[in-house]
């Protein structure tokens, strides 16, 4: 029995972060970009000291035994970091040389996960020749050709088509179920994190949340009802008033949490007859879930903050 | 026997990269000729050396220099290559494999050393050109010399690179490492016979030593080129190998430092 712990403490960018991933689960690292989950992967990968605290990866102190941490990590980064002028087999080749894999496994098990990612007819290709999710295919193979027991994924759909992303993620299953991996990826898709068996919501360096989606989900009570009106102002009152509901204003929307939205709809059109200028009825997703926690949508920050932490990470190498 | 592995991987891929740039195999072939049969030939028409006997042309006196040269350039080329392995990711691949950090300065350093002894290979072939005959054992102890000193110069542009944010810092280390440790090399004019201060640079230049070496063994059995050789063997191999270690240790340290 192996019992995979994983804990750490306090990291300029991620403050007092504890939580345990068990063997042979997806587990997500959900929040928006800087809010510390590359930080928590680096350390967990050895790549960065944390501060204070310590971290257990599949048994291995990340402080006391990191060539041993690393020997049993596969890590697919955010950015690319493959070899263009080296083919896809070279690539792996060349990872399996520095995992020391015993050559008579390496041959196979090269075969094995180019087979996997669907990339075996273009193994002796340069790198330099393939598109975007080729790429990160082929990182997702190079990541597995030494055994890992856990698998890092930082980011591992960003910039992706629609359809390579749903490919990725049949990925993230299968490996889960024939390698009996444990995955542990970060994301700031809240429709791919459902795809997860728990999710830690982290913001500015701290776990807000930790649970499984469905649970996250229940959390926010029921679904959301988005109106804009003719004066949002004067309407709120009457809505909390006269329909005893839960309702705030969100920009320039009012937003209504009740139970069943399809029951409360015509109710709602009938007090505010003629009032009402558009309804959107929300199911809740994670989005409203990091809403309802930290008080922000994800997506806000997005852009700014992407930029600023490239330039920022580009500096520090 | 993991480390050696890990020194092993570094190293083929550079040789590796190297053979399938065309456009770089190339360059730095084109450099050194360059060097010696346009500069050579031209400098050699238009003055003689001073104190040069009958029958030695500039040209011979020059070619250990443009040996080093080729040597010099491409080795500190290979060792600054790291900056664009970390721009385009690859370094962090290797950095968070689970292999010594020395081992990847030693298995950069090597490839670097590998590259620049082709190109090496290469210019003593022509050797016959500029009217120097090179015997066998002759040409082993040039490569052995080169390689020392290809070593020491590639561990040099590793530690320079671990400083480099990117390669916007390049010309400034052409102009203000690469070139004065070149001209100052007795690569182009001898030693002997320049101003006080400038014989005081060329003392400190550690390349000196290596060029010298370069002549010690090219002229070994040419009275009239061995008129041009400041030190002795042994004097030359003990500098360049000091070279070697201190680099390579420098390199090697600032490997570790990487995150």
């Amino acid at each position: 029995m192996r019992d995979l712990v994983r804990k750490y403490k306090d990291f300029l960018a991620v403050k007092g972060v504890t939580f345990d991933v068990p063997e042979g689960e997806i587990f997500g690292f959900l929040g928006p970009n800087g809010a510390g989950k590359s930080t928590t992967i680096q350390i967990l990968a050895t790549l960065l000291k944390p501060t204070e605290g310590t971290a257990v990866v599949n048994g291995f102190d990340i402080r006391n035994e990191p060539d041993k941490v690393r020997q049993s990590i596969g890590l697919v980064f955010q950015d690319p970091s493959l070899d263009e002028r080296l083919t896809a087999r070279e690539n792996l080749y060349f990872h399996a040389m520095l995992y020391n894999v015993e050559t008579t496994i390496m041959k196979k098990r090269m075969a094995e996960v180019l087979e996997m990612v669907e990339l075996a007819d273009r193994q002796k290709d340069q790198v330099k020749t393939f598109s975007g999710g080729m790429r990160r295919r082929l990182e997702i193979a190079r990541g597995l050709v030494h055994y890992p027991k856990v698998l890092f994924l930082d980011e591992p759909t960003v910039g992706l088509d629609p359809q390579t992303r749903k490919r990725i993620w049949e990925y993230i299953h299968y490996l889960r179920d024939k390698e009996g991996l444990t995955i542990f990826l970060t994301t700031h898709y809240m429709d791919e994190a459902e795809n997860c068996q728990r999710i830690a919501v982290i913001d500015h360096g701290e776990i807000v949340a930790l649970d499984t989606p469905e649970n996250l989900k229940s959390v926010i009570g029921g679904d959301v009802i988005k109106i804009s009106t003719d004066n949002n102002e004067e309407v709120l009152p009457v809505i909390k008033n006269r329909l005893q509901v839960k309702a705030e204003k969100q920009g320039d929307y009012i937003a209504i949490q009740v139970e069943k939205g399809e029951i409360f709809i015509p109710r709602l059109a009938v007090e505010l007859k003629g009032r009402i200028n558009s309804m959107v009825i929300k199911k809740p997703s994670l989005d409203d879930v990091f809403l309802h926690l930290t008080g922000r949508e994800i997506r806000e920050e997005g852009v700014n903050a992407v930029d600023r932490m490239r330039v920022y990470s580009k500096r520090k190498h | 026997m993991r480390s050696m592995k890990a020194v092993y991987t570094i190293w083929l891929r550079d040789v590796l990269r190297f053979m399938r740039e065309r456009s770089r195999i190339v360059g730095t072939l084109a450099q050194p000729l360059l060097y010696l049969l346009i500069v050579g030939t031209g400098l050699s028409a238009a003055f003689r050396l001073p104190q040069a006997p009958e029958g030695f042309s500039y040209l011979q006196f020059m070619y250990p220099g443009i040996l080093g040269m080729s040597v010099l350039f491409t080795s500190v080329f290979s060792g600054l290559s790291i900056v664009w392995d970390r721009e385009f990711g690859f370094l962090k691949e290797v950095l968070v494999a689970p292999v010594p950090r020395w081992s990847v300065a030693v298995g950069k350093a090597l490839g670097g050393s590998t590259v620049a002894m082709i190109q090496g290979a290469v210019l003593l072939l022509l050797a016959p050109l500029v009217g120097i005959s090179l015997t066998f054992i002759t040409i082993l102890k040039v490569f052995l010399v080169l390689f020392i000193i290809a070593f020491s110069l590639t561990s040099l542009g590793i530690t320079i690179a671990s400083r480099m944010e990117s390669m916007e810092g390049f010309q400034m280390i052409m102009n203000f490492l690469v070139m004065p440790l070149f001209f100052l090399s007795g690569a182009l004019f001898p030693l002997k016979g320049v101003a006080p201060w400038m014989e005081t640079l060329m003392k400190i230049d550690p390349l000196t030593y290596g060029v010298d070496a370069l002549r010690n063994i090219i002229f070994a059995n040419n009275d009239q080129g061995r008129l041009f050789v400041n030190f002795s063997l042994s004097l030359d191999l003990t500098v360049i190998c000091l070279m070697a270690l201190v680099f390579i240790f420098l390199g090697a340290r600032a490997f570790n430092r990487q995150e």
